[in-house]
């Protein structure tokens, strides 16, 4: 019993350890309620393109000791505009593009991380470290989950109309293309706040695993995306307490904990979706 | 007659030449008109056109009152985690106010729809998980969400089972009787005598009017070319099938 009080109290006696419990809660649940949209507008590879593509602008917070979560966002603000100059040309296109604009990045982060003068250890930036999370950085993740949360929350509607039926979406009323950049932006924050503690390499797992471990038991798009971020917060934290217990890098930890809920999650026979209804029944001709 | 739906002189396309040209006809308030053509004859186009999604290569397409676009149900996301009621609920967002939850005046009006169309007892269900034909009616109860006027209804019978497209053709002659105009694009020749005109299409207009001048040998052959198969060319009345490739759609 004392084994497990210790275990279970360990990470909250130091600030590194409740920083981490709390910088994963908030990836977690941001990047899981968010992954639902990620996988319904099939957006997977752009976010990975993304969460790759941003390795220069971390590398460089890091020589200038600015926040990474600035770095980041300067990142793939450089990515997206290399991915849109690159697509311009036709012969190109944009799957191919992407991949060149990415590739090229990653390198780039690669040289600039391995140069004498930065600082922090490129490991840290490619896989991340949650127990390295500052206050500031924290507070900085905080804001963006506060806002990326309510964004989504005001966004949920015109979001379901156009993934549902995109042909009728705009007959609707649904303003298509600004929906979609909303989309794009939320995506853009959500990364900035992964890849904080989980790196460039791992962060997209934040993104893509709770969709996967919920979608096949989500009734509805409400519980889609609580239940995303459910698992996305519950693994991370599980994450946290597994690199405690084990002695293994915390990054790696929460990724690995978020692919087993994934996996949990596509394995666990689906529950009977039936609800109660809310109306009066009435006979249905088909 | 004030007309709803109104094109004049149309071509419209997606660059390059016009998928279609020489598109003219006007439908009032209650109207009933059914869209013919073979697959790639420009149905979808002329949609496309009418709900401005694509700008006229010449002449001028209107709608004049709020419209509904009901695509076929099997090109919507049939994996998504929406309700037969959230999806009729989508039509409140034409309202404005959509970064809040539906109101439960939205609900009552959402409910009221699905009652109409007769799936009020499925309310609850998974949209994938209905049947073709209600899957059909729930997009048309979303339209009535809207209070569209006007609806564009895409091949809304297509792998519908019979007994099901009666019923749905049934639900357009409610919907007219309440003032609606309808297009309805189809590759059902024989029901298309239902409708009040008829508009056929092959990347022009064929013909527009009543069934009765419209549904001739000439026009249908016109109209479909080497896809018709006239199963009886006697007296007045010409019975004929089109034969559908499913190649790609304009």
């Amino acid at each position: 019993m004392e084994l497990v009080g210790s275990f279970l109290l360990d990470p909250l006696q130091s600030s590194i350890g409740r920083h981490a419990l709390i910088e994963v809660t908030l990836l977690g649940a941001l990047s899981g309620a968010l992954g639902f949209w990620v996988v319904s507008y099939g957006l997977s590879y752009g976010a990975e393109s993304l969460a790759h593509g941003l390795l220069p602008g971390l590398v460089g917070a890091a020589l200038l000791g600015a926040p990474l979560i600035a770095g980041a966002f300067a990142g793939i603000v450089a990515t997206a505009v290399l991915i849109a100059l690159a697509a311009r040309d036709r012969r190109v296109g944009p799957e191919t593009a992407t991949a060149v604009a990415v590739t090229g990045m990653l390198g780039l982060g690669v040289l600039m991380a391995l140069a004498p003068a930065t600082p922090q250890r490129l490991a840290e930036l490619l896989f991340g470290n949650p127990l390295a999370v500052s206050g500031g950085d924290l507070a900085a993740a905080a804001a963006l989950t506060l806002l990326g949360g309510a964004a989504l929350f005001a966004l949920q509607r015109p979001l379901a109309a156009l993934a549902f039926d995109a042909a009728a979406a705009g007959s609707l009323g649904v303003r298509t293309g600004a929906v979609r950049v909303g989309l794009a932006v939320l995506l853009a924050v959500a990364v900035c706040v992964a890849v904080q503690g989980l790196g460039n390499l791992l962060a997209l797992a934040a993104l893509i695993a709770p969709p996967l471990a919920v979608r096949r038991h989500a009734n509805s798009v409400g519980g889609a995306m609580t239940g995303g971020a459910a698992v996305g917060a519950v693994s991370g934290i599980a994450g946290i307490y597994v690199s405690y217990g084990l002695n293994v890098a915390a990054g790696a930890a929460v990724a690995l904990a978020l692919c087993a809920a994934a996996a949990i999650g596509a394995l666990a026979p689906a529950r009977a979706r039936a609800r109660a209804t809310r109306l009066r029944p009435a006979p249905s001709p088909r | 007659m004030n007309a709803l739906v109104e094109c004049s002189g149309l071509a419209a396309g997606y660059g390059g030449a016009p998928v279609i040209h020489d598109v003219s006809f006007a439908a009032g308030a209650g109207e009933t008109v059914v869209v013919l053509g073979p697959n790639g004859g420009g149905k979808t186009t002329l949609f496309r056109a009418l709900l401005g999604e694509i700008e006229p290569m010449a002449g001028r397409a209107q709608l004049r009152d709020r419209t509904a676009y009901v695509a076929q149900a099997d090109r919507t996301s049939l994996d998504f985690p929406v309700s037969a009621l959230d999806v009729a609920l989508m039509g409140a967002l034409a309202h404005g106010r959509w970064w809040l939850p539906p109101s439960r005046a939205d609900r009552r009006s959402a409910a009221a729809a699905l009652e109409r169309v007769g799936l009020a007892a499925e309310a609850a269900t998974r949209f994938g998980e209905l049947s073709g034909g209600q899957r059909q009616r729930v997009l048309i109860a979303r339209a009535l969400v809207q209070d569209a006027r006007i609806l564009l209804l895409d091949e809304p019978l297509a792998g519908v089972d019979p007994a099901s497209a009666e019923g749905i053709a049934a639900l357009f002659g409610e919907l007219s009787g309440d003032g609606r105009t309808l297009l309805v694009s189809s590759h059902d020749i024989e029901s298309a005598r239902r409708y009040e005109r008829v508009l056929c299409m092959n990347r022009r207009q064929v013909a527009y009017g009543p069934p009765a001048e419209t549904l001739t040998r000439a026009v249908l052959e016109q109209t479909y070319g080497s896809e018709i198969v006239v199963i009886d060319g006697s007296g007045d009345r010409v019975r004929a099938l089109a034969v559908q490739h499913h190649d790609h759609e304009h």
